[in-house]
């Protein structure tokens, strides 16, 4: 399996959220604040990878018809780890993400990926797509997270890891500008639809470009 | 006790609307509101299993996980409720109502993915209702889903005349008409009832 090329899938030409718009709802709900953004992030990703591979380490075992309900199970289960994790380690975390946990197992990436990916390939190139993958889906929480938190409450990764003790989840992130002139809409519903929305057009607009230019370039 | 009923049902269709205020099971709201038709089937069926569903998570969660102590259990014992009722539902409907099996079509199977399903079973949970009002959040959790799909699928129908950038083209300009859609129903957010 080609490492490189599987990178920049999960990163930008096949990213789980932009390109095959995977995973809409968490991706909506929770990007108010970079602290949500990153921990749902990492939370996906570890629980992809583990799902990945243990999936394709049975995907000769599993009978095709219930396939669907085992893959279910697995990721239940894993699911069920980090809930429980989160709730002894980063308790903060676990009450801002509250329902979006849990949810995590009908977050269709998750799934998404184990009969794309993972119910076809080696354990390796399992693992590895579930980190790319996860890496994407990461990334665009990130950058939603930034957007919405710098406009709607003028500040920059509020709750992340206090600088004077350590504490995750209490710090007090940067203020740029008065939490009263940000646009507070945008951390509300309507700013999670509409940053997405406009992050799609944005990323079919480049991926249009590029098309467009590797077609001249052929014509030549 | 009716105070209690009509302010979770209230509630749940417009200021908490399980869409426009939770993004809960935005995936089928998006992929299946390209018509008014199908958009009332799924609503209709997203209901149905809601109902059923947080009625059946109700007596399972009190009585086995609680009794049992078992409530660790929970995540993965309410997806398999879920799975087996959808499954349940499917094969009941294709010899009881076999039109409206068919016109549900591929949606019905994918209800156990949608994250409606299990978010107001776990919310039942997280809120300590009741089985009553377990179930009355269910079914109104669902009304509200069917009339966010409905209302979303007619003013996509519209959309689809007008003139837009092509970067915007397919689910972006959806994502902006869901958006001013929750634009408008953050108008329920300041109401208070009782």
């Amino acid at each position: 399996m080609n490492i490189k090329k599987q990178f920049k899938d999960g990163l930008i030409t096949n990213n789980p959220v932009l390109v095959q718009l995977l995973g809409m709802c968490s991706t909506m709900a929770i990007t108010t604040m970079l602290f949500n953004g990153i921990g749902m992030g990492v939370s996906v990703l570890i629980i992809l990878t583990c799902c990945n591979v243990v999936i394709s380490a049975m995907r000769k075992v599993i009978p095709n018809d219930i396939r669907i309900a085992v893959f279910v199970v697995i990721i239940a289960g894993f699911v069920t780890i980090v809930d429980l994790l989160l709730q002894a380690y980063i308790p903060a975390l676990s009450e801002s993400l509250g329902v979006f946990i849990p949810l995590i197992v009908v977050n269709c990436i998750i799934i998404g990926r184990a009969e794309a990916f993972a119910a076809k390939n080696t354990i390796g190139a399992s693992a590895l797509d579930g980190i790319f993958q996860g890496l994407g889906y990461t990334i665009v929480l990130t950058i939603m997270c930034i957007i919405r938190e710098f406009l709607g409450s003028g500040s920059f990764g509020k709750g992340l890891i206090n600088t004077v003790n350590g504490v995750i989840g209490t710090g007090d992130g940067l203020q740029i500008f008065s939490a009263d002139l940000g646009a507070k809409v945008l951390t509300m519903p309507f700013g999670g639809f509409l940053t997405l929305g406009c992050l799609i057009a944005a990323m079919q607009f480049a991926l249009r470009k590029s098309a467009e230019k590797k077609e001249k370039e052929g014509n030549k | 006790m009716l105070t209690s009923i009509l302010s979770i049902s209230l509630g749940a269709i417009l200021i908490n609307n399980f869409i426009f205020s939770q993004f809960l099971g935005c995936c089928p709201f998006l992929g299946c509101s390209s018509k008014v038709d199908t958009a009332v089937g799924m609503g209709l069926a997203v209901t149905f299993v809601m109902g059923l569903a947080s009625a059946i998570c109700w007596v399972v969660d009190t009585y086995v996980l609680q009794a049992l102590n078992l409530g660790f259990l929970q995540t993965l014992t309410f997806i398999l409720v879920i799975a087996a009722l959808v499954q349940f539902v499917e094969m009941f409907l294709k010899k009881a109502i076999p039109s409206l099996y068919s016109a549900l079509g591929i949606y019905l199977p994918l209800i156990t993915t949608n994250c409606a399903v299990l978010g107001v079973v776990l919310l039942n949970v997280q809120n300590n209702y009741n089985f009553l009002e377990s179930t009355v959040y269910g079914i109104t959790g669902g009304l509200g889903f069917l009339l966010a799909i409905v209302l979303f699928a007619s003013v996509r129908e519209r959309v689809e005349f007008a003139e837009y950038p092509k970067s915007f083209e397919g689910f972006p300009i959806c994502l902006v008409t869901a958006s001013l859609l929750a634009l408008a129903f953050m108008g329920f957010s300041g109401m208070k009832i009782f």
